[in-house]
Parts: structure tokens; sequence; C-alpha cells
């Protein structure tokens, strides 16, 4: 017979792995999948310096290699697959992925968020090329050249000053006169002599054969237009895009409540509106994304699915 | 799979009469290591058609830069000394992935 598992949680990053943590801890059988590497986010995220508890110099796949072991230890199963259609309306819940089909008492979305794409001419085309979501991963190519920070809020900001560490020059432009981010976070930005600032602007495109080599900027307060390219010695240059993020809610688009910006709107216990299914951490509508609040909700989401088995599922 | 560095990756991937599979890769790069065990899982399919290899770009910046790789994870398809075809970021799936060897093979 086939399994039907109690929960199956859908993402691993610190939300599913949580709720996997403490569904696995509860007895319950309980099945993390994954499309890609356990971690979400925080796995591309070199410091993690404000979750309770993260020591100095923490990284965050240093932080998710201990989630992802503390889940294991309690006894649930952590599998790669990538889920194409859910069927969540009736008792039991079917899952469909490129791998197996998957049946559960109740489901936890856990699918977090992607960055946001900037959609401006020749991005696509150039991202790897010069265009980059990712600092840790392509901050090292950038070594003595020039970069732009496109984005003015935490992660912005912070990527900005990472990159400080590997580029000649940091320009940050941003839409606004001044900066989101966190001030903490702002005056480390300041003081930075390699950072500099262009502000009430956006990218009006990113040009370049192969390559970055230029980019024209709009000043949003006067139309203005300005073109910047690359040091002729360079060749190329970086623009690393941080302007928020999507939500990874595709799959459940027509089948349960979304807010407008597509996040999963739950109740205080992480209940969506269908009976069983559950949300925790970035992929629902709230007003702080962080690690911190992530954990909280995957913890209330577990014990919720297992007061909601007990419930529906009494002989 | 093959490691080359700077020092031979002329010979083993520029100059191979073999088709090369080169795997951008770096230590710092967690969607590159997640894709690793994809690309090996090709290899063992395509191996005997497609000659395998990875390039750690933190020791090859420049060489990178110069086959106008600078994001992370960046697959690509060598032929003849010339970079034929890639996916890079999130394009580079393992069936993306395939799906370009298969063109080649």
């Amino acid at each position: 017979m086939e399994k039907i598992y109690d929960v199956i949680i859908i993402g691993a990053g610190p939300a599913g792995l949580t709720a996997g943590l403490y569904a696995a801890r509860d007895k319950m059988s309980t099945l993390v999948l994954e499309k890609e590497k356990p971690g979400g986010q925080i796995a591309t995220t070199d410091e993690v310096a404000n979750y309770p508890g993260s020591i100095e110099n923490a990284t965050g796949p240093s932080l998710v290699s201990r989630m992802v072991d503390q889940c294991k230890e309690f006894g649930a199963e952590i599998e790669k697959d990538n889920i194409k259609e859910v069927q969540l309306e009736e008792k039991i819940k079917v899952l469909i992925g490129e791998k197996e089909t998957y049946k559960a008492k109740s489901v936890v979305i856990a699918t977090g968020a992607t960055p946001r794409k900037l959609g401006a001419p020749g991005e696509k085309e150039l991202t790897g090329k010069g265009v980059s979501y990712c600092a840790t991963c392509d901050a090292d190519f950038f070594t003595d050249l020039e970069v732009f920070v496109i984005g003015g809020g935490d992660s912005a900001v912070e990527e900005a000053i990472h990159l400080s560490k590997f580029a000649r020059k940091v320009t940050i432009v941003h839409r606004r006169e001044e900066l989101k981010a966190a001030k903490s976070i702002q005056e480390k930005a300041f003081k930075n002599e390699k950072i500099g600032f262009i502000w009430n602007s956006s990218v009006k495109e990113i040009k370049g054969d192969g390559m970055v080599e230029g980019m024209v900027l709009e000043n949003l307060q006067t139309g203005e237009l300005t073109e910047f390219e690359a040091d002729e010695e360079d060749g190329t240059f970086g623009i690393f895009i941080f302007v928020g993020y999507l939500p990874q809610t595709g799959l459940f688009k027509d089948k349960l409540n979304l807010s407008k910006a597509g996040y999963i709107l739950t109740d205080d216990n992480m209940h969506t509106d269908l009976s069983g299914v559950l949300a925790a951490g970035d992929v629902r509508e709230k007003s702080l994304r962080q690690v911190a609040t992530a954990v909280g909700d995957g913890a209330i989401a577990a014990i919720q699915a297992e007061k909601y088995i007990d419930h529906a599922f009494e002989e | 799979m093959l490691a080359v560095d700077k020092n031979n990756f002329e010979e083993e991937v520029l100059q191979s009469e073999k088709t090369v599979l080169v795997d951008f890769w770096s230590e710092g790069c967690e969607p590159c290591k997640a894709l690793m065990p994809d690309i090996e899982a090709l290899a063992e399919v395509y191996g005997d058609e497609i000659k395998f290899v990875k390039l750690d770009t933190t020791k090859a910046r420049r060489l990178a830069i110069k086959q106008k790789v600078l994001g992370l994870p960046t697959i690509a398809i060598y032929k003849g000394g010339e970079k034929k075809d890639e996916v890079t970021k999130e394009e580079a799936s393992k069936e993306n992935v395939e799906a370009m060897i298969k063109k080649f093979v």
C-alpha cells in the first residue's frame, strides 16, 4: 500500500526544516520535499547576524546544515523532488512530483520566495554575464572591478558591504532619496569608503555582447538618462540586483487564498483556507520575513497540523 | 569528473578533440554544489560521447571572465576550441543541461 504521511512539507528552508523538526519530534510521519538543496535563501547568504544564537562568523550554509541534521535526527525524511501539481481539496492530499507522487493527511507549504527581477531590457540575457542576484556566488569574479548594487533594502545594502571586500568600487543605485535598510546597516555602508550612492534612479537598460558592458540609468525625478560604460581595461562590471522578492506560489494559484502580491493568506495559526493545508515562512503574507520569523511559523504549523490530524482523522 | 585549472584548460578543453562540458563552480556557490551530483549523474550517461570537466573559478577568475563566464553556476559546452552553448544560474537545472547535451550527441 502506498504510504500516507501525516505531514508533507514543501520546501526545506528554515520554515520547512523547523516544521519538519517539530512534526517528527511529535512522532508524526514526516517528509520534507525540496527541489534544490536544503536551505532556501539563507543557503546563499554569507552572514546571518540577526538570528538569535547564530554566533559570529556563522554562515547561512552552516546554519542550514545544523537545521537539516536536527530535523533528520528526530526522524523526518528529506527528499529532493520538484512538485509539479497539488490536489489539496480532499482529505488525503496528493502531491505530484517529477520523481514520485506523494500522499499526506496534511501539507505545510514552505516554498518561500525568490529574488525579484528588474524587468529591464538586457537583464535576462546578461544574467550570469555580469548581472547577478547572488553575491556569495559571484562576488569573487568582480575582484578589483566596479560593481553596481540595485536596491535600498537590507539585502541590497548588506550585499553591497560584502561586495566592497572584493570590488574596487561599489555604487548603490536606489529609486528613492534614502535607504530602506535598517539604520545599523546603513551606518556601516555610509562609513565604507568604497561605497558610493546614486539616488532617485532606476535601471533603464543593461547592455553588452555576451557580457555586461554598459548600463543606462534613469533619474526618476528629472527623467534624465545617464549611460555607464565599462572601463576599457576592465571590459566589464557587475550589476547585483536586490529589489525584493516574489513568493513561490505558482502551484497554488486558484487553489488557495492569496494576497494581491501572491503571498498565501493564513490565520494566526498558519492555516490556509483549505483544511489540513498550512503555510509557513516567507511564502506567507506577513510583516517581517526573516529566519527568526520563519522558524516560528514552522513550529506553529507543525503543531497545528498535528491538532488538525487528531481531530479530522479521529476514529 | 576531471578537475581542470587555469594551467590545463587550454589543453583539456580548448584543444580537446572531443566535445567538452565544463562545470564552472566554486566552493562559495551553494547552488553549484547542489547541481554537481546531477552533472556527475549526466557524466555517467553521456561520458562516452562528451568529456565532462569542472573548473573552480576562484582559482581561475581571469580565465572565467575571458570565457565570458561571470556568474555561477554555469555549465558550458565546448567544441573545436569554442564555447558553443551554455546554461547559467536558475536555467542551470539537470533537465536544461541534459537538453543542451542532447544537441551535441
